[in-house]
Formats: C-alpha cells, structure tokens, sequence
C-alpha cells in the first residue's frame, strides 16, 4: 500500500514538511486546522461541488481520441479535457476549492504566484466571482512572455505586481507571495497553486485536483469497464499529474508516468526537471527534489513552458519518485512542440506547451504499446495562451 | 573532564558571559547583521574583524541564500551581491575561522536559510561550524516543528540555536518555540520582512514584558530598527538590539571598498554609543 497522506508534520516520508518562518507557523496550523473541518462539512462539499459544476464546468470529458490513436499506431489513447474547464486549465479545480476555505475562514485578501498566468488568471476569476481584492505576483520575465494572461488577470480585477527579486521568474514570485503574506497575516489568504509549499498545501491541493482522477475512473468504467493501463501527465510543480494520478495509486495495475520539462535536455543544465536533475532539499516550506548547485544556491529552471518552469516539485512526487511508484521522466522543447503540432492536425485540438510535455511521452511510448493498452493523457490546459511563443520557436512572424 | 567537553563548556558560555557582563553594566547588547562575503570577500572580512572595536557586541553574520523569503529588499540584494562574487558556506565558516584567531570574546551567530546547511550535510556543517568558533545558528525556516533536523544536534555540538518569537506567536504557541532555544530569544518587532516597517515602541515593551513572563533568556529585539534613535528607545526595555538593513544599505550606498568599511563601522559606532547610554540617567 502507498502511503496516501502526510504524518503530522506534513511529511511524506521525509519530504513535505513546513519550514517557514514561525510568522507563519500560525497561520499555517490555523488553516490546517480549517482545511480539516472543510473536509468533514457537507455544506462545505456541496458548494465545492456546485461550483465545480456549473461555474467550472465539470465533468470535463474523457475523449477517446481515435486520431491520435491511429497515428501512433499502438495504445488506445484517451485525452483528459481539462483545457476545457473555465479559464482553460485544470488550475481553477484548486482557486475554487481555496477560495471557498478563505471565505469560510473570513480573510478579505487573496494573494497567489503565477508563472504562466493560468494560476493567476484562475485565482483572479475566483477573486473576481467572491468580490475580493486580489494581488498577483508575476516575474518580470514572465510578465515579458505572457502579455494576454497579464491582461486577462488585470480585466478580472487583479493587481499584478511585476516581480523583479532573484531572476524575475516563478520561484522569485512565490518569495515575493510568502514575503506579502508574512507582512498581511491578519486578513490575506494565499492561493498556493500547485501540489507544493508548507503543509496541508500539498495534501490540499493535490485532493482539490483529484477530481481529475475520481471523473477519469468512474469515465472510463462506464466506456470500457475497467481501469486504466498508464496514466501519462506533465509536471511542472505536479499539481494536474497528482489530481489525475493520486485516486489510482493503490491500484497496482495502473502505470504512471509523470513527464518533467526537459528543456533544451537534462544533460545540458538548462532545463526544469527537478526529478532527473535536480537533488533534495528544502525551498518554499518543503523539502523535495530541487535544482541547486553544489553549495545548496538554487539554479534557475529552464523550459519552453512558463508553467513548468520551476525549480521544484511537488514533495508527494518526490517521495513517489523514490518510492518507484510512479515513472518520472522528461521531454525537451523540440519534443513538446513536435506533440504540440501533432495534437493540432490530428485531434483538432490546440494543447498548452505543458500539456504537449505529456504528449511526447506518448508519442515514444504509445507505438510499442498493444491496442489494447488504455492509455490517459490529462491534457491540462489549452494552448491559446502559448500562440506567440509557439510562433516565435516555428519562425512565424505576426505583422 | 575530557578536552573535548571543556572546549564545548567554554564554547556555550561565549552568548551568556557577554549577557553576564552586559547585565554587570546594566547596558543592551548592540547586535550588528551583515551578510558574509558582502560586497564581497576581502572587504566583507575587513567589515567583520573591525566591529569589536566599533562597539558591536554580538555579529550576526548572514550565510547568503538565493531565495531568501524573510528578507527585505536590503538584505536580498545583499545575499546577490555576495553570491555573484562567489559566497560559499565554506568560505563563511573559513571568515569566522580567521575572525577567531584575533577574538576569542565577542560571540558569533550564523544567520540564513536551512538548505544551504542541508545540502553542504548537517553533520558536517555543524562539526565545522564548532571548529571554526560559531556560537549559535538562526536559521529562518525551521521551525519547533523540525527541532531534529537541526537544533538538536546543534546541541550536541555546543552552538546555541536561537528562536524568533513573532508578533503572530500566541502565549498557547510560545511554550513550543522556547523549548530548546538558548542563547537568546529573538523577538521579531514586526510581521513582516526584515528592514521595511518601523515597530512602535509601546506595543514592542508590552511584546517584551509580556515574552519576560515565560523564559529567564535575554531578548533581542530586531526587524525594522534603523537609526541610533530607535535603538536607544528598544534598548531601554530589551535585552539586546538587532541593527541589519540600516547597516546593509551602507554597503550599497557606498563606492569603493574603503568607503564602504568607512561607512559600516561610522554607523556601527554610532549604534553603539546610543545603546551604551540608553539607560543612564533613567
């Protein structure tokens, strides 16, 4: 059996874990212990539910993708339509269900990290929907990169402060995020937007996102009668990997296959994957598998995709990772934007670069695989956001 | 008695002789914050052997971190500026070496962030540590909660570890947070990041009157305390006072190497000559 939750201190194994400030420690036990009473309250589980549904969209579908299928020649594919949820990604599973524990908690300010922008834009249209003021942290780097998500944020409401610390990218925001909350203890909540930082968040977080893995079994049940062969997600933090992966872990028949943001490949230093190529440590409130240099300085991520962008991971894949639970493995840029291509005339459907990390996993495993291998994709997000960078990278240029 | 416990009784009693003798003459402690190899090395070292003689009490010497979440804008840039001239934990440990061939009296604390101690391996950093003549540790991020990780076998090494205490901690909290602490008890003025908001002064003696009810330590007080003014005010009721961003920025404003240990060790005296009379005639 996989252990399925943290100890006391937050730890799975020995990563996980809250290494904050003792500013913080307070405020931390003090949502742990709301978060655990949220669990246990039916009025809380029925708004969660209704806003999944009617404001989020959910279910989103499991689409068996034919094309896709044919093309590679091998596993049957079946795509995870997360792009399809409000505001286009599977981050907004996670706003809705902390935004709902701030205002049971009666905080009056929400704030968040973003790299890409989908965390943000997502936290700013829950923001937006509950009537609270909403603060952005967003690298210069990625403000640079990101310009409609910048937009999107400030048209719901938002105030993105350009983060211009350490190397202006998603770890810097995350200090500048920690940083504000350490200075607004009293009335801010902040919507950490993956499966990382001080305990509960990863253990919160991760069971907001597994709505992705309850729907997928209970989807393909009803198409194929059964479960499962692989699961294949991109991992940048981890959170949509551990929302589809984490109802399934104890099902010992179901591969899994968490796909790290190689960048311009691991063996080159510039890439994201902190699994392959990074070593334990402690960042953020947790310690888990992080990129850093000899003296324990962290090194900056490198990948094609601002939201896998980050030096660290989520401390539950860490413990996975050793554990042999779950297969972490990584693709390049060249690979995602060849699967990104594919995803586009076969299927029709425009992926985000994150999710086109999954894809290429698929594309090198799904020929081998028999017909019928069942194999998901979550694909987590759509890929609207990521135009200019693609066209950049495929030498297009807009007039 | 073996060698190796009277160098380790000798060694815990550095923080609590200098408390003694400050108590002896009814005077705070000037606590001065600078970040090693800031701007960097070779001046960072001039900067750490002339502030015995500037009056500094206890140095509290910053280990650099790239992502240093408790810190303000001074002490952030600080920590960039001695990584880009090639900071390591070894050469910190190396300044404090060097420190303790001309002193053998002021106590040195190490401040930073627990992964750089992670990763240079705990055993061996605080094995070091001792051998180099480190007197305590405050490391940010570790709270009560992870005492084994390395508070505890700080203790078996003779370095004290020395706790905030915060605005945010409750008298039901407070308890936990003393627990092993020694050395001294660091009160963090503000919720905040260091060197940004001013603390009030009223609140801040009520804080500490309120923290002297449930530990014998000496209390520092710190965050946020710039000018000699401020320091003579705090250094009325606590015990030691903690000046870092005001020193720090001196560094930043200034453009040659000299005049950056002119500028340091100007603003050091001037610290400690207002904290060394903050209690007379009262």
């Amino acid at each position: 059996m996989t252990q399925l939750q943290p100890d006391a201190n937050g730890l799975f194994g020995h990563f996980g874990g809250r290494f904050v400030a003792e500013t913080l420690m307070p405020l931390i036990l003090e949502l742990q212990g709301e978060y655990d009473a949220a669990k246990e309250d039916n009025a809380f589980q029925r708004d969660l539910a209704y806003f999944q549904g009617d404001y989020v969209g959910r279910p989103s579908p499991l689409y068996f993708a034919e094309r896709l299928t044919e093309h590679f020649g091998g596993a049957k594919i079946y795509l995870k339509r997360e792009e399809l949820n409000h505001t286009g990604a599977h981050k907004i599973n996670n706003c809705i269900g902390q935004v709902l524990l701030a205002k049971r908690m009666g905080k009056k300010r929400i704030i968040a990290e973003t790299g890409a922008g989908m965390h943000g834009v997502a936290t700013a249209t829950v923001a937006a929907r509950f009537g609270l003021p909403c603060v952005i942290y967003m690298g210069t780097t990625d403000i640079e990169r990101q310009q409609p998500n910048v937009f999107r944020m400030k048209l719901l409401g938002a105030e993105v402060i350009p983060v211009t610390s350490g190397t202006g990218t998603l770890k810097d925001a995350m200090n500048e995020a920690l940083r504000d909350w350490v200075t607004n203890v009293d009335d801010t909540f902040y919507i950490i937007g993956t499966v990382a930082g001080p305990h509960p968040y990863p253990a919160m977080v991760r069971d907001f996102q597994a709505v992705i893995g309850h729907e997928t079994r209970a989807q393909l049940h009803e198409k194929e009668g059964r479960l499962p062969d692989s699961l294949v997600a991109c991992i940048g933090g981890g959170s949509n990997a551990m929302g589809l992966f984490h109802p399934f872990l104890n099902d010992a028949s179901v591969k899994m296959i968490g796909v790290e943001a190689g960048g311009k490949g691991v063996e080159s230093g510039l890439h994201a994957a902190s699994l392959n190529g990074g070593a334990p440590g402690v960042l953020h409130g947790n310690r888990t598998y992080l990129l850093q240099n000899e003296d324990g300085q962290i090194i900056d991520a490198h990948s094609i995709s601002a939201g896998l962008d980050y030096p660290g991971i989520g401390p539950e894949h860490a413990w996975l990772h050793e554990q042999g639970r779950v297969e972490y493995v990584s693709a390049t840029d060249d690979e995602a934007l060849e699967a990104f291509q594919i995803c586009c005339r076969q299927e029709g459907i425009i992926p985000a670069l994150e999710s086109a990390h999954a894809l290429a996993e698929v594309a090198k495993r799904a020929p081998d695989l028999p017909r019928d291998h069942l194999m998901v994709v979550n694909l987590s997000g759509r890929g609207d956001k990521d135009m200019m960078s693609v066209a950049h990278h495929l030498g297009e240029r807009f007039q | 008695m073996s060698a190796s416990e009277e160098i380790t009784m000798q060694r815990t009693s550095r923080l609590d002789q200098c408390f003694a003798a400050l108590k002896a003459n009814n005077r705070p402690a000037l606590v001065s914050y600078l970040t090693a190899g800031d701007p960097n090395a070779e001046t960072s070292k001039r900067l750490l052997q002339g502030l015995p003689a500037a009056g500094v009490d206890i140095i509290e010497l910053g280990m650099p971190f790239s992502d240093p979440m408790a810190d303000g804008p001074a002490i952030q840039k600080a920590a960039l500026r001695a990584l880009e001239n090639g900071q390591t934990q070894a050469k910190t440990l190396e300044m404090v070496r060097s420190f303790r061939e001309q002193n053998s009296t002021t106590p040195i604390v190490l401040m930073g962030y627990y992964n750089p101690i992670y990763r240079y391996g705990v055993e061996r950093f605080l094995a070091d540590a001792a051998s180099a003549g480190v007197d305590g540790l405050i490391v940010v991020d570790l709270p009560p909660e992870h005492d084994e990780e390395l508070c505890q076998p700080a203790a078996q090494h003779g370095i004290d570890f020395i706790r905030l205490a915060t605005p945010t901690t409750d008298a039901k909290r407070l308890p936990k947070v003393l627990s092993n602490t020694s050395g001294f008890i660091y009160y963090v003025s503000v919720a905040g990041v260091t060197g940004v908001s001013a603390p009030t002064p009223e609140r801040l003696e009520s804080a500490v009157g309120q923290l002297r009810e449930h530990t014998q330590l000496p209390i520092a007080v710190g965050f946020g305390i710039r000018t000699a003014g401020q320091a003579a005010t705090i250094g009325r009721f606590s015990d030691a006072v903690v000046v870092g961003s005001a020193l720090v920025d001196c560094i930043e404003h200034a453009s040659t190497p000299d005049e950056v240990v002119e500028r340091v060790h100007s603003l050091a005296s001037e610290l400690a000559e207002s904290v060394r009379g903050c209690r007379k005639g009262s």
